[in-house]
């Protein structure tokens, strides 16, 4: 599904990622933890199409197909999603505004007429009855004065109803306790099929309790340094990033 | 007296139609360029106008001539060259036989951009317009359904021959002809507007509208509203306004009184559009507008305006809260684009007890452009109890706008509870982002957090207008990133 090649990247002329390979199948769950600073989100953004991310070299396909000239939209329309590490606040636009636009943008984008009001409420009831969202949560103000797991549950909401692809979790955990935590990965859980992917980006180990990976990567300055499988999370939470660098280092 | 059914109304409108046949580009009666007292005295004979009517006129035109055009608010613009201005423009004749195909075709699609085919506007249920181009009020629908209450809705040159004791018992009472530079000018050339009445205890059971449009160019649009409501009366009006491209400014000074006696409600809604220049600075509307009311006991009146057009706006629409326990509110969203400048905002004098006023405030700069708001909260010694909450939101995008705040505040009560919040905010790149991501293109990201920015004004507009509102600030803020 997700074939990032050699990916170079910078923003405002500081070079991030250098050189990142990664192949991602229908199916399975990537994981992807690093120290801060590492390129974790720069990784995020530069897939999801943020303009102000250049890619210096390399390419990034979804499904065969270089993303490169696509803006930011065009590549929701394919089928990516970000759950982003710190959603912004939109003023005045409810939940449900918000999710309703979106799918119709997608939509749009595919040819397709908007979605009948009716099976846009049935799918909106369904997708918050799954993430215990409650109805009064729908008509506030997208993220305006929500808590950090509000914000999350959000996030995971409007990936239910957009129903990607590929889906790229950014420190989904963050901010999160633990109930939430598990009422997040357990939205995740179910989303997950064999078509479609999830990468989740993590600086701790505790979300993948919840989400179990198929592969774990190391990101350490810009560069898958190490992966495996998911006793490799286990072991960086034990024993840290330093003897990762200390082996890259030697 | 039989009822007024819904085929009534298709009949009306049918045999109404043709009268919409004026937005083509027809032929007009233009009084020579420049104003003196002939010519005041010319428009008030066109008019056949009473005596006293051009007694006053002549009175207001001593005292313009007296007075200096204001330069205390946030605008720079060329002045008007008062005397190169055609004080008079009528449409010479209606053409029945004109169809859609002879209309503006710039217009037509105008309207198909706010999704409001010309012949939906025909069709549009419920509201009764009067429609002024150039100076001339051309129609007046719903006459009949109006009629039946008792309410009064007609050109104010009619209403000036058939219920003078009304008019000159108020015409010029809220805006006093010497009120300012603008309001003396209108005084003295105003050529039509609209003039209403609802009668005691009345609830007006439509919304009434008037739609203006400047369609000559070098002509000067000088209309004037004068609404009553009488004791414990309703009305909900609407004013709506566009004007065709040119490159030339155009000069809309316009006065609206408004006088709600006691227990009466007037909700009066602006969507202004008029021609903003082009994306060079070069032409559009300059609109000076002096608009006022007066609430006697237990009144409310409530303005709601969307102002996105003209190259430089000049409007503060204002409530005398006179009576005790009177409600003033004003709620605005102005849209500044490209090089427009706005001057807007609003005055609430309270001067009865337990007065109250909400003033809600939004104004939105992107391009060039500047946008200020203007307000004055008026508390008078004999106010006691008065309330006022302001709120003030500016929202900007790109680094070239700038949006600016002048709230004034004189309070002589020590009773008085006046609140006031700002805010300012710009539409990042972050917010942007966020949308495309979920699949909403630029375009579309920025309406949406526009609408969301203005949504409680919006929600103050009748449902009709609010659609149209909204798909006005769309088209406004077009291109406006990128």
């Amino acid at each position: 599904m997700l074939q990032i090649k050699d990916l170079h990247a910078s923003v405002e002329d500081k070079t991030i990622l250098r050189g990142i390979n990664l192949e991602v199948k229908a199916g399975e769950v990537h994981a992807i933890m690093g120290p801060n600073g590492s390129g974790k989100s720069t990784l995020a953004s530069v897939i999801a199409g943020k303009e102000e991310y250049e890619v210096d070299k390399g390419e990034i396909l979804l499904n065969e197909e270089d993303l490169e000239e696509l803006a930011a939209e065009e590549r929701a329309h394919k089928g990516i999603f970000l759950s982003f590490q710190y959603p912004v606040e939109i003023p005045g636009v409810s939940v449900t505004n918000f999710i309703k636009t979106a799918i119709n943008a997608t939509r749009k984008a595919k040819g397709l007429a908007d979605m009948p009001a009716k099976d846009m409420l049935k799918m909106i009831r369904e997708k918050s009855e799954m993430l215990e969202i409650d109805r009064k949560f729908l008509s506030r103000s997208l993220n305006v004065g929500f808590s950090g797991g509000e914000k999350k549950r959000n996030e995971i909401f409007q990936m239910a109803m957009l129903e990607p692809k590929l889906a790229i979790l950014d420190e989904t955990d963050s901010g999160l306790d633990i109930d939430a935590l598990r009422i997040v990965a357990n939205g995740v859980n179910k989303l997950k099929s064999k078509d479609n992917a999830v990468v989740v980006i993590t600086h701790y180990q505790r979300l993948l309790d919840y989400i179990v990976p198929d592969f774990v990567h190391v990101l350490l300055d810009g560069r898958i340094v190490k992966s495996g499988g998911p006793e490799l999370a286990h072991e960086l939470e034990e024993k840290g990033y330093d003897w990762i660098k200390e082996e890259v280092d030697a | 007296m039989s009822k007024y059914t819904e085929d009534d109304l298709r009949e009306e409108l049918k045999t109404k139609e043709y009268e919409y046949g004026f937005f083509t580009d027809i032929e007009s009666e233009t009084f020579p360029i420049g104003l003196n007292e002939d010519i005041v005295r010319a428009i008030s004979k066109k008019k056949n106008e009473p005596e006293w009517m051009t007694e006053w006129r002549l009175e207001a035109f001593k005292v313009w001539k007296a007075m200096e055009e204001p330069d205390w608010a946030n605008v720079n613009y060329t002045k008007p060259d008062f005397q190169a201005i055609a004080y008079y423009s009528a449409p010479v004749a209606v053409d029945p036989n004109k169809t859609l195909d002879d209309v503006d075709p710039d217009l037509l699609a105008m309207y198909k951009k706010l999704g409001i085919s010309v012949d939906e506007q025909k069709k549009m249920n419920n509201v009764a317009m009067d429609i002024v181009v150039d100076s001339v009020s051309v129609a007046t629908t719903f006459k009949k359904t109006l009629a039946e209450k008792g309410i009064i809705f007609m050109p104010i040159s009619e209403a000036i021959q058939e219920h003078p004791e009304l008019v000159k018992k108020y015409i010029g009472t809220i805006v006093p002809t010497k009120d300012n530079f603008y309001a003396a000018l209108n005084s003295a050339v105003f050529s039509d507007g609209s003039f209403c009445y609802i009668p005691k205890g009345v609830k007006c059971p439509m919304e009434l509208s008037t739609y203006f449009r400047i369609n000559q160019g070098g002509t000067g649009q000088f209309e004037r509203t004068l609404l009553i409501a009488d004791e414990g009366s309703y009305v909900s009006y609407l004013e709506g306004c566009t004007a065709p491209s040119r490159d030339e400014n155009q000069l809309h000074a316009a006065v609206v009184e408004l006088i709600a006696l006691d227990d009466a409600e007037i909700k009066y809604s602006t969507v202004q559009n008029w021609y903003p220049g082009n994306a060079e600075g070069l032409g559009g509307v300059y609109n000076f507008v002096t608009k006022r009311g007066l609430c006697e006991k237990n009144a409310k009146i409530s303005w709601t305006q969307v102002e996105t057009g003209s190259a430089v706006t000049w409007k503060y629409p204002s409530c005398i809260l006179k009576g005790d326990n009177s409600v003033g509110e004003f709620y605005s969203i102005a849209v500044t684009n490209n090089y427009q400048q706005a001057d807007t905002g609003t005055k609430m004098i309270h001067l009865g007890k337990n007065t109250k006023s909400t003033i809600i405030s939004k104004g939105i700069s992107a391009g060039k452009s500047q946008n200020s708001y203007r307000g004055l909260v008026q508390v008078s010694a004999r106010a006691d109890n008065a309330r006022n909450f302001s709120q003030c939101d500016s929202l900007l995008m790109g680094n070239e706008c700038g949006a600016h705040t002048f709230p004034y505040i004189e309070a002589k009560n020590k009773t008085a509870m006046i609140e006031h919040e700002a805010t300012t905010s710009k539409i990042g790149e972050d917010q942007i982002f966020y949308c495309n991501q979920r699949g909403i293109d630029t375009e579309k990201a920025i309406a949406l957090i526009v609408n969301g920015f203005s949504k409680d004004v919006l929600n103050k507009l009748p449902m009709e207008f609010a659609v149209e509102a909204q798909k006005l600030l769309e088209i406004s803020l077009e291109g406006s990133v990128g």
